[in-house]
Parts: C-alpha cells; structure tokens; sequence
C-alpha cells in the first residue's frame, strides 16, 4: 500500500496528501451543513433535463506546475443532464481539467462551482458525497474484490447505520446492505455485467474492466459523472455498448456526463456539446457540427489525422 | 537416536502446533494494520505488554475480572485510535521507512508510558485456566494450550465473519486492495486506518492475556513480537491465513527440530531455528507462502 504508492501516479499522491488535510475538509463540510446528507441522499425524482442553471461550472480556472501552464483562464459550464465532451490533443489539459473538478490539483486562481456551492478546491474526500463519481484513464478497480463487491462498494458514501449497527448487523445496517447489494445487482443487470459477479474483477478482460469501474461510478447514482477516457483500449464492439451505457445513464439517471475521449465519431454522436481544448486553452466550446466546422479545431486538432486517432490505443 | 516413537512425535507435533498458535496470534495484529495501511507495526509488541499490564494491575487493585477486560479493552481501543490521530495521520504519503521508524519510536514510548504507571516489577496472570495435561489416545496435551488455540481460533472466526459480511469489512478490504480505488469511491481511509489499529490493539489484548498467563507479565513480554517475524516471513506479511499457517508452522519444526535435531547440535537450538527458516524463505519465496507483497 504505502510502499507501492511512491511509484504510482503522482495524482495518486496527491489524492493521499489530501487525507492528511481532512481537517480543512471538515471545515468546509461545517460551512456547508448537510452537504453530505444531501449528496448522499437517494432521491429517485428524476431531474429536469437539461436544467437552466448549470450543474457545474469553473470560473476562469488556472492550474500550472512550476513554469508548465496546464490551464488557462478556464471557464466551463455544464448543465444539469447534459453529456459534455472534453476533446484536444495529448498534453492539452484534459485530465488535468478533470483532476481539478476532483480535487485532485487545487488551481492557483479560479473556482469551481458544483450546484451552487463555490470551491477554491474540491474536497476530494467528499466528492462522493457531492455526488460526483469519476472513472480514471488507467483504471482504478479494487482487482482483488468480486465484481459485484466492486459495484456495491461504490455506494460506500451512502451509509449512515453506525459501527456498532454494522457490526451486529441490525436494522439500519442490514436494511442498507440489502439496498446496496440490490442496487448493485440492478447496475450489473443494466450493463450486462451478469456473466460473472462473482468473478474476481482483475480476471476479467480490460474492455469488462472499464465496465465494471463505470458500473461501480454509476451505482451511486451520481448528479455528475466525470469519465476519463472510458473507450480507451476497447474494441469497435465494447466501444458502440458503452457508447449505449453512457447515454442510457443519462436518460434514465439524469446524470451530467463530462466526458473526455479520443475517439472523435463517437464524441460527435455522444455528447450534447464539445469543448475543445489547446495547450491549456479552450479554443472551441459548442454543439458538435459546430466544433467540427470550426477552422481552430481543425488547425489544432481535428487536422491532424483524426483517423488514427480513434484507433491508438492509450495505455 | 532411539527407535522412533510415533506417539511421542505426535505429542510433540501437537505441542508444537498449539505454541504455534500463540505466535499466530501476535502476527494476526501485525498483518490487520500492514494489511490495510502498510505500516509494519513494530509497536505490536509494546501494545501486546501494554495491553497485558493494564489488565494485570487492576486486577490486584481487585477490580473483577470482566470489568478489568472491558477496561483494557477500553484502553487499547483509546490507544489505536489516538496512534492513527497523532502519529499516522501527519505521516500520510512518507516512504515506508519513515513510518516503520515512527512505529519504532512508538514502541519505546507504549513500554516507557505502560511501565511509568504500572511499575516494572513481574506480575503473575492467572486468568484461571489449570495447566493439568489432558490425555488423547495416550498423547498428552496441555489444557492451557487447548484453551488458548479455541480462543484465538474463535477470533480469527470472528475476523473473518467480520471482513466478509459487514460493509466495513468490506471497505477494509477495498482499502487494502487499492487505496486510489478507496478514495474514488469516497471511502475514508484515515477511519479504515484507525479501525485496523483499534482491531490490532484488541488482538493485542487476547495474546497480551495468553502470553501473559504463559511467561509471567513484565518488560520482556514485548518481545514475542520478535517471535512473530518468522512467521509472517513464511505465511506473509498482509495474509491473515498466513499468519495462521505460518504460526502452525513455526511452531511445530521449532518443536520438532528441537527434539529431532537438538541432540546433534547440543541441543537449544528452538530458540534459532525459526530464524533459519525464514532466512530460507526470504532467499526462496520473499513474499511468503499466501502474501502478494514482496518484503525484500
């Protein structure tokens, strides 16, 4: 654990150095009283889709690491139900744009915005409770568990019987095991995971990875849904079914999706608007014929040979 | 060497596997916390004398005996999450050297701090268990011994019921799977952590009470944890099956080698020979018999 941390990912540092800040997290969870019991809540209401007010928003957002600008005078709004696409060419930003939503990179100025309340920086350990899910580029499952207990466990924010509850396994605690063990069973059927609950997650072929990872995000019932490149790796098959997943999660959810993905046909097809992002710089932002027609893009991106694009694999 | 006894092999080997079962007991508290956070608690065996002189001491002041239980219980619980609070928390994310020095540190504060109230004399546990040796088909077999393998055979029922039916087994798996995973999902590690310190300190408590009863309470019975290091060199250091294996194992050769390969030596070699073992086994298997992480 500890060990192996030093030779993960830097984000991964990051997301750890923020347990250790978990009081100033607790501050601003006292500044925004039941924040968590509301993002936690299960509301079944579906939501208006597209609300008018947007869901999320980042105000002029800028992130650097020593003289490197990896976002400049950002800004973004996404509104309520929609499917928005993150496009741009490697090292343009995008993940670092994501890991700013997540809390993981604090910006030097700007704020992010999440239904209303203001952050200078997201508190990661409450993104959950935000209602907020994210899947991540490599992969960030739990391989030693069974599918099914990956899948429950993405309700883990969910949860208010206490220790002692759970540990005679009375009222409130059994009443929330059996609803998170049928919510899980409910996302598994939904996503046609149902060849292998059992089966422990790292044993299953990449492309069911994802899905499984997209399934435990998903299972919270997240307002936002944050994908980091959830294509990646997949074949043309396993991409036209989460393209499916994506879109159904959205319609029967509500969910807003912020996507990014490489793969430019089905980012066209997907998503209710693209954003198109250049060293840091957001050069396009609008519905997909529009990005698509627009000259920048083309220079920037869209240019160099999107063909290929779609079919590298990121590793 | 005589004509080879099968009963008294026997008598030895069950004698062995139930001293064994004693060593699994402290290396079940090093592997709940290794397990779930990484740290190698060298503290194990501070907490397991710790735990042992505050049931004993307050005893002789004569409080009962399940009142001096809930007490240390009370105390270890204390303990565990006051370590996570002061020690683990503001070393998040330092190399693992750092934290086993901080548990290194921490071990020689739990001793000083326990003898500063409790005293250092030797204090006698009786925790009312006879050692009268029971007899199975013509092997003799220690009741204390039998006593102590049901109750740490109860526990690791007990831990392992925990970890697989309750949801907070679950997010202690989870954390020890991946611990960016954890966070994705909006479990709170610095919990988890505090939870499998509080669990070791109970584990702690149990072998703390056997040991005690065993060899008397006082300073040197902080050092069985060095005791447990063979074993989580053989079963691993983040499988609580290896524990168990491990302890079983160590401790029926140790016996077996004493009776067996002792004379060839001049005898006293139980004392060493788990050691050669798992200097075998860090050369063959590094990672043990069940663990995933290499220590090496």
């Amino acid at each position: 654990m500890i060990t192996g941390m030093n030779k993960q990912l830097a984000s991964k540092d990051d997301y750890l150095s923020r347990v250790s800040k978990d009081g100033t997290d607790k501050l601003i969870a006292a500044a925004v009283p039941l924040s968590f019991l509301a993002g936690a809540s299960t509301k079944e209401t579906s939501r208006s889709i597209p609300g008018p007010s947007p869901t999320l928003r980042l105000e002029s957002i800028t992130l650097s690491f020593g003289g490197v600008t990896a976002l400049a005078d950002f800004d973004l709004a996404v509104a309520a139900g929609e499917i928005r696409a993150i496009i741009g060419p490697n090292g343009a930003g995008k993940s670092s744009l994501l890991n700013v939503i997540s809390g993981i990179y604090r910006p030097q100025r700007g704020q992010v915005w999440i239904d209303g309340r203001k952050f200078a920086r997201v508190p990661t350990q409450q993104l959950a409770g935000l209602g907020i899910a994210r899947t991540f580029q490599n992969l960030a499952l739990f391989k030693g568990l069974s599918v099914l207990e990956n899948v429950v466990i993405g309700r883990a924010a969910v949860r208010h019987a206490n220790f002692l509850e759970q540990i005679v396994g009375m009222g409130r605690a059994r009443r929330e095991r059996a609803e998170a063990q049928a919510r899980a069973e409910e996302i598994i059927d939904f996503l046609d995971l149902r060849a292998g609950p059992d089966r422990l997650a790292g044993t299953l072929p990449y492309g069911l990875q994802k899905r499984v990872e997209f399934a435990r995000a998903l299972v919270a019932r997240p307002k936002i849904l944050l994908l980091d490149e959830p294509m990646a790796g997949m074949t043309a098959t396993e991409k036209r079914e989460m393209t499916r997943f994506v879109r159904a999660a959205r319609d029967e959810f509500g969910t807003t999706v912020i996507l990014i993905e490489h793969d430019i046909g089905i980012v066209m097809g997907l998503s209710d608007r693209v954003a198109v992002l250049d060293h840091g710089r957001k050069i396009a932002d609008g519905s997909p014929g529009a990005v698509q027609a627009d000259q920048a893009v083309i220079d920037a991106y869209l240019g160099v040979a999107h063909e290929d694009e779609s079919e590298e694999v990121y590793a | 060497m005589p004509d080879f006894d099968i009963l008294f092999f026997l008598e030895v080997l069950v004698g062995g596997l139930l001293a064994g079962v004693m060593y699994s007991l402290v290396a079940i508290g090093f592997v709940l916390i290794y397990k779930t956070s990484g740290v190698l608690n060298f503290a194990q065996g501070s907490m397991v004398l710790l735990a042992a002189l505050t049931f004993v001491s307050v005893r002789e002041r004569g409080v009962p005996f399940w009142a001096a239980l809930l007490l240390a219980l009370a105390v270890m619980v204390l303990l565990g999450m006051s370590i996570e609070r002061t020690v683990l928390r503001p070393l998040v994310n330092k190399p693992p050297i750092t934290l086993f020095m901080a548990t290194l540190g921490l071990s020689y504060v739990i001793e000083g701090a326990a003898q500063l109230v409790w005293g250092t004399q030797v204090h006698g546990l009786d925790l009312g268990i006879d050692d009268t040796p029971l007899e199975f088909g013509g092997i003799l077999v220690s009741k204390f011994d039998l006593v102590a393998a049901g109750i740490a055979a109860a526990m690791v029922a007990l831990l392992t019921g925990f970890f697989r039916s309750t949801r907070i087994g679950l997010a202690f798996r989870a954390a020890a799977d991946d611990q960016l995973a954890a966070l994705a999902v909006g479990l709170r590690l610095p919990r988890i952590w505090a939870a499998a310190w509080v669990a070791a300190g109970v584990v702690s408590l149990v072998a703390g009470l056997l040991w005690g009863a065993r060899l008397g309470v006082q300073f040197s019975l902080s050092l069985v944890v060095l005791k447990a290091l063979p074993v989580l060199v053989l079963g691993g250091f983040d499988s609580i099956l290896g524990a168990i294996v491990g302890g079983l194992l160590i401790g029926a050769s140790e016996k077996l080698s004493e009776v067996y390969l002792g004379p060839l030596f001049g005898g006293g070699i139980e004392g060493w020979f788990a050691y050669v073992i798992a200097l075998v086994f860090l050369l063959v298997r590094p990672a043990g018999l069940f663990g995933q992480k290499e220590m090496a």
